[in-house]
């Protein structure tokens, strides 16, 4: 497990300050739903954690290194118990779903073919997509090509898991699906997730904290169902729909 | 009136363009050094380059193979009257062979590779680019310079000496088909007289030069790919730029080798 820690950290682009002097804490084990409205800077926070984004100001700790001073080798070691969830999946498109899910044990890891070949299956298995070991990225659709992103991110037994907006453009069914899916990867890997979504069903199923960014600073932090309760315009406002008073237990 | 009004629009214009054109030049010379610092440290990645020197060179055979043959027999039909003129008949196939192994092979080659490839390394990288696929491979702890732009660059530079090679003798079995259908001439005697005209100080020069346009070809495309904006509006942009600087490069760069060759072999 890992815990994340963000120190005063600020981003911008021209003279739009996107993420401004934001400080949050996320513990071992515990799933931060990150919400905002499009173009807060979520997923900017995101690569800032990861240092894909070289933030303006500020510090980012995991398990207490501080990310964006660290050289290129030790940042490649930290980052390889890191995994990323993108948006689009970013699934490599000349690669079949097989050497897609082998690419980060081949480079990284000295397991024997056997072994490769014993946790693709395995991770096929979790995503319910065996049959899809042999395809092509342009092949699936959207849901599947989320599944299939989501394998290759756990396929490394990562301890900290970043997921980019992981049922956008997904039907509910699918949706509620895969948020089920990362609640049992986190109960079995046993990770800390930040995932940024604008899903509220996804954020009752998965989240055990909740962030909610609004012009660069973070406007609530704390629990997910306090959120509506607040006297708040904005928090009213963003959360009014009625989806957030359903009940949705954690798996 | 009118161009008062004008002026300062032009003139911003006018230097957006060569801020940008200054930027290109940079970011492609940083570009070039992080590949030669990149190449020679593990991992080396042979099964990538040999993937991309059959994807970007051995797919390139039937263009240049067109191309070839076609320079090798206009070029024998243009020169045959005026040499006749000349009553220099007789030099034909060695005024072809010296053409073809000097100049026109490598550089129509060049220019045909960068046609193809430069402008499809653009638009593969930038659509890897803007799809997150790069940040998806630098996030895994995998080098996506190293993966990704040095092993195209290598085959480039590896590939098109080869093709040219292959080029310039279908060029010259080009000029001899045109010589036998106006005079048929025996193509051993056809060969003998390329033999006799073209030297190893014409034939080095011109094979070494491919080993830069190779390298241009390759990390121009590289570059525009690698470092897309804005999109698949900006993948589109990278794959045409491509071609336009690749192909500026090439005959800029041969202009420079061929004063350095004169004035090394003269």
């Amino acid at each position: 497990m890992a815990e994340v820690e963000i120190k005063n950290l600020s981003k911008s682009f021209d003279d739009l300050n996107v993420l401004d002097n934001i400080s949050l804490k996320i513990n071992e084990g515990e799933n931060v739903v990150v919400f905002g409205r499009s173009g807060t800077g979520k997923s900017v926070l995101l690569k800032c954690i990861v240092r894909l984004m070289e933030p303006d100001a500020g510090e980012v700790l995991i398990e207490g290194e501080k990310v964006l001073t660290l050289s290129l080798k030790k940042l490649n070691e930290l980052r390889k118990q890191i995994g990323f969830l993108f948006q689009s999946a970013a699934l490599y498109d000349s690669m079949s779903v097989r050497e897609n899910l082998e690419f980060p044990l081949i480079r990284n890891f000295n397991f024997l073919p056997s072994e490769r070949e014993k946790k693709v299956k395995e991770v096929l298995e979790k995503v319910s997509l065996s049959d899809a070991i042999n395809k092509m990225p342009a092949e699936l659709s959207g849901g599947m090509k989320k599944r299939i992103g989501l394998a290759r991110t756990i396929i490394t037994e990562p301890k900290l898991i970043l997921y980019d907006e992981p049922t956008t453009g997904l039907d509910p069914i699918t949706s509620k699906e895969i948020s089920q899916l990362i609640v049992e990867l986190q109960k079995d890997l046993n990770t800390t997730s930040i995932i940024v979504t604008h899903d509220l069903i996804c954020a009752k199923i998965i989240a055990t904290h909740a962030v909610v960014l609004k012009d660069g600073k973070i406007r609530y932090e704390g629990n997910l169902d306090n959120l509506t309760s607040k006297d708040d315009p904005f928090l009213k406002d963003f959360f009014s729909s009625d989806i957030i008073n359903e009940k949705y237990e954690r798996n | 009136m009118e161009t008062k009004t004008n002026a300062p629009k032009e003139l911003s214009i006018t230097s957006k363009r060569l801020t940008d054109f200054f930027s290109t030049v940079t970011g492609l010379s940083l570009f070039s050094i992080e590949f030669f610092k990149n190449v020679f440290l593990p991992p080396y990645e042979f099964a990538e380059v040999r993937k991309h020197m059959d994807e970007l060179g051995v797919k390139t055979l039937p263009i240049v193979s067109v191309t070839g043959f076609i320079i090798g027999l206009v070029l024998a039909m243009q020169s045959q009257p005026v040499m006749a003129r000349f009553g220099a008949e007789a030099f034909l196939p060695g005024m072809v062979a010296l053409s073809v192994v000097r100049e026109l092979g490598p550089v129509i080659t060049a220019l045909i590779f960068a046609g193809r490839v430069s402008s499809g390394i653009g638009a593969e990288l930038g659509s890897m680019r803007v799809t997150e696929q790069i940040d998806a491979m630098e996030v895994s702890a995998i080098n996506p310079f190293k993966f990704l732009v040095v092993t195209r660059v290598l085959a480039c530079t590896l590939m098109l000496p080869m093709l040219t090679v292959y080029v310039i003798f279908l060029a010259i079995f080009g000029g001899y088909l045109a010589i036998f259908l106006s005079q048929n001439i025996n193509f051993v005697l056809y060969l003998h007289a390329v033999v006799r005209s073209v030297d190893f100080t014409d034939l080095i020069p011109g094979i070494v030069k491919t080993f830069f346009f190779g390298f241009i070809v390759g990390i121009v495309g590289a570059y525009k790919g690698y470092n897309t904006e804005n999109g698949t509006v900006g993948v589109g942009q990278a794959s045409t730029s491509s071609v336009v600087i690749s192909s500026l490069l090439i005959l800029l760069v041969d202009m420079v080798l061929v004063k350095i060759t004169i004035f090394l072999w003269k």
